[in-house]
């Protein structure tokens, strides 16, 4: 072998990525950095405010200790009504995701106008978040857990709505035929063919949700919607710090307990 | 250039993997140690390059205590030894040639790691033995769209692209058909003579062991009960190992095919042939 | 016709014996547990009764005085919206690049035990806490405005990002990591070298994902004054501007679904 052939059957160089790849993975990351540049230059941050950040969150994490454990029986009722407004709101979901979700899935649906009147809901459902939810429902029924458990029976449906339609689409169509052919009324073939074939879906996402909404639910109060938010942001406008730690402590121990509740749940069902 | 005195691994556990194991490597040998599962080969392996750290005993590379040196010195040492894997290991989103040249990582700096960046030699080199172990043309190639032979290829060409001292190799054909295994083990044996490197090969199929290496080693509850030659494996030697059984097809299969290896295995032939061989297979 | 009605028969039955609990006093006693419990918890709330009662005429003014959507106010609307989209962007490119050494931390087979643990309770910390109230600690601490929206949102993106990250690396197959340690790597060429090309797509997967949620939570975050849309949403609610609390939901609306299809569209084109 010549050392021409040879350095040509053995180069001595390797490259990954040709040039042209290099060139656009590196745009990405420019690109990328520079989205982020832009958007911290054209907020006009009052960047001086981090200057003292640290003595007042120093200040507040000092304050947070000793905690108050006196208000621990103030706080462990209204936390009962926080965990009932998620739970609440999320059976009230059920009633309202399903006929939702069989409309918006498309070989359930009736026409394609109540397709994408379904969708709609569903995507209006999600993009507006709980605490938004949360300040129409006390516009309409004024302060307390009523608006609450609608905030959050509203956010929830577009949740569960999507993934049911999801599973809907996805159903053994052999089953629904079979239950067709009998003759069987569109309600029989959705409530015998369709309904249990879907059901362990919607067990599942119900405690998914349920999980998710013991969550939010803890914030509601920000926006007078009830639940433990009222008498945190209360707390936390007064400065009583050594109160917010109490309920920061009780909010974490419940949201830990609920995830652990809803994973074990859910690997029992599926 | 291995030595191995009374070297013994206790797990957490309490498990004893290894209960004073010693030997001494002293010439450019294909070293196959056989034994039961659980017998602590692949404990042994791993306790030379320490990704097993031994309880006590000695491993000597070349002069150097390898039982004795600091995390940093260790990395050092491992340059020296080239690992061979059951399962292949290749970091599967990388490249062929990624996989191959990560057996320079230990010499060049971390730059030229991260940009992939390795000298002129180390790249020749690498694309020579891709050449050798029959997958010229699979530089670009994703690890994940490889076989199973064609991984353990890549594994072989990344263990020498160490320029290694030692070898280890941990059940090289374990997850491969007969065949493919056959291929494996030729290659290996083949580029370990070729390079004068000494090779450790953990394998439970006795047949091949005797076929393709120059002594074996008999492993038995983390202590050796035997090391001879593949000549001196008896009946009862394969007793003394792994147990009461009829060892006599076992043997007999092994002598036949050591006859119709020998008039291809031993004039060592450069290897070309071979490799076209494999390279279809 | 027998033979399908037939078949259809047995396909009933079939589909009937599917229950979740195959013990109907359980069954039966379950659905019992959950009626008292609803019966119970609605009351035990405590409701103005009337005034829920008032809430559907109320509701039935309030959608009159929403329709149509005022965009009269669009220069407001669209800056703050902007904001809001500015906030997400930042707060998800900060978030992304401080989830990798706390992801890298949070990975049981890459660090020591107390790392793991450090890296871990500060992950489940923060994601315990609702945005929000990540939102008002923020505006305590740096005061009003869009810094502790990004603040808040980084915070949230970090704990997201890494867990996930972490979750990654402690599901690779150990066998990678031994074989190029084997070889006299170190740790940081094992990162760029292993950890990196195997962890990368689904990193930069669960990044642009996170970018979706921040862009839905940015929308809401200034509802406790951290700055973006949310807070101009929430004081037209409480002026009573029905007709443009509604076009900014419309704008929230389509500005989420647009980000939701960014996402997808980004990580499809990962794949």
């Amino acid at each position: 072998m010549s050392p021409a052939e040879h350095a040509k059957k053995y180069p001595e160089v390797w490259r990954r990525f040709n040039p042209r790849q290099t060139l656009t993975r590196y745009a990405w990351y420019v690109g990328a950095v520079f989205i982020a540049a832009w958007a911290l230059r054209s907020m006009d941050l009052p960047w001086e405010y981090f200057n003292d950040a640290h003595i007042q969150a120093m200040d507040l994490l000092t304050r947070m200790v000793p905690p108050d454990w006196d208000i621990l029986e103030e706080v462990v009722a209204i936390l009962i009504e926080t965990i009932n407004i998620a739970t609440l709101g999320t059976i009230i979901t059920i009633f309202i995701a399903f006929p939702v979700a069989f409309l918006a899935a498309r070989n359930t649906t009736f026409n394609s106008l109540t397709w994408a009147i379904a969708r709609f809901i569903l995507v209006a459902s999600r993009s507006i978040n709980t605490v938004v939810w949360g300040l129409l429902f006390v516009a309409i029924f004024g302060p307390g857990p009523v608006a609450g458990i609608w905030a959050i029976a509203f956010r929830s449906i577009g949740f569960m709505g999507k993934l049911v339609a999801e599973a809907i689409e996805e159903i053994d169509e052999g089953a629904v035929e079979a239950i067709e052919a009998t003759g069987a009324s569109r309600l029989q073939v959705l409530w015998i063919g369709i309904l249990p074939q879907v059901l362990p879906v919607i067990y599942g996402t119900t405690v998914y949700r349920w999980d998710i909404n013991i969550r939010e639910s803890t914030v509601l109060g920000f926006v007078g919607a009830g639940g433990i938010g009222i008498l945190l942001y209360s707390a936390m406008n007064l400065f009583r710090w050594e109160q917010v730690s109490v309920m920061l402590a009780v909010i974490f121990a419940v949201v830990v307990v609920s995830e652990f509740v809803s994973a074990m749940v859910r690997q029992r069902i599926t | 250039m291995l030595t191995l005195t009374d070297l013994t691994k206790t797990y957490p556990t309490g498990a004893a993997a290894l209960k004073g194991v010693s030997f001494e490597v002293d010439e450019p040998q294909v070293v196959a140690i056989i034994g039961p599962s659980g017998a602590g080969k692949s404990t042994l392996i791993r306790c030379i390059n320490r990704l097993v750290e031994p309880t006590s005993g000695s491993v000597i590379l070349d002069g150097t205590d390898i039982t004795a040196l600091n995390r940093g010195d260790i990395r050092k040492a491992r340059r020296r030894m080239g690992m061979i894997f059951q399962e292949y290991n290749l970091v599967e989103r990388l490249t062929v040639m990624e996989n191959v040249l990560s057996g320079r990582l230990g010499y060049v700096n971390f730059w030229q790691a991260f940009f992939r960046r390795f000298p002129a030699k180390d790249v020749s080199a690498a694309f020579k033995l891709l050449d050798r172990v029959g997958l010229a043309g699979y530089q670009d190639t994703r690890a994940d769209a490889l076989s199973g032979g064609q991984r353990q290829r890549v594994g072989i060409a990344r263990a020498l692209t160490q320029t290694p001292d030692l070898l280890l190799v941990d059940e090289p054909t374990a997850s491969l058909d007969p065949k493919t295994s056959r291929q494996i083990m030729r290659i290996l044996v083949e580029l370990a003579h070729e390079r004068n490197t000494p090779a450790l090969v953990n394998i439970h199929d006795v047949g091949l062991a005797q076929t393709y290496s120059d002594r074996i080693i008999g492993l038995r509850e983390g202590e050796i009960v035997f090391d001879g030659t593949t000549h001196q494996i008896t009946a009862q030697v394969l007793t003394d190992i792994y147990g009461e059984e009829d060892w006599s097809s076992t043997i007999r299969k092994v002598d036949e095919e050591n006859g119709d290896e020998a008039a291809k295995e031993k004039p060592k032939a450069k290897g070309k042939g071979l490799v076209r061989e494999a390279s279809a297979g | 016709m027998t033979a399908p009605a037939e078949s259809a028969n047995t396909e009933r039955l079939e589909w009937h014996t599917i229950k979740l609990i195959e013990n109907p006093i359980y069954r039966y006693g379950l659905l019992g547990l959950a009626l008292i419990y609803v019966v119970w918890s609605v009351g035990s709330l405590e409701v103005d009764w009337n005034r829920v009662a008032n809430g559907f005429p109320r509701a039935a003014d309030m959608f009159s005085r929403m329709f149509p959507p005022s965009f009269e106010r669009w220069e407001l609307l669209t800056r703050e919206l902007l904001v809001s989209v500015q906030m997400a962007l930042a707060a998800s490119f900060f978030g992304m690049i401080i989830a990798v050494p706390l992801g890298l931390c949070g990975a049981v087979n890459l660090v020591p035990r107390p790392v793991y643990l450090v890296a871990r309770t500060f992950i489940v910390l923060s994601r315990t806490f609702h945005e929000i109230i990540w939102a008002i600690f923020f505006v305590k601490i740096v005061g009003f405005g869009p810094l502790a929206g990004v603040l808040t949102l980084t915070i949230a993106s970090i704990s997201f990002v890494s867990k996930m990250l972490a979750e990654d690396i402690e599901n690779m197959p150990p066998g990678q990591l031994e074989a190029v340690r084997a070889t006299g790597a170190s740790f940081p060429k094992l990162l760029v070298y292993c950890i990196s090309p195997q962890a990368l797509p689904r990193y930069l997967g669960v990044s642009l994902y996170r970018l979706d949620a921040n862009i839905r939570h940015s929308t809401v975050v200034g509802v406790v004054g951290a700055g973006g849309i949310g807070q101009v949403l929430a004081a037209s609610f409480k002026r009573y501007d029905y007709d443009f609390s509604l076009a900014i939901l419309l704008a929230i609306i389509a500005l989420v679904f647009v980000g939701e299809v960014f996402s997808n569209w980004a990580r499809n084109k990962l794949r």
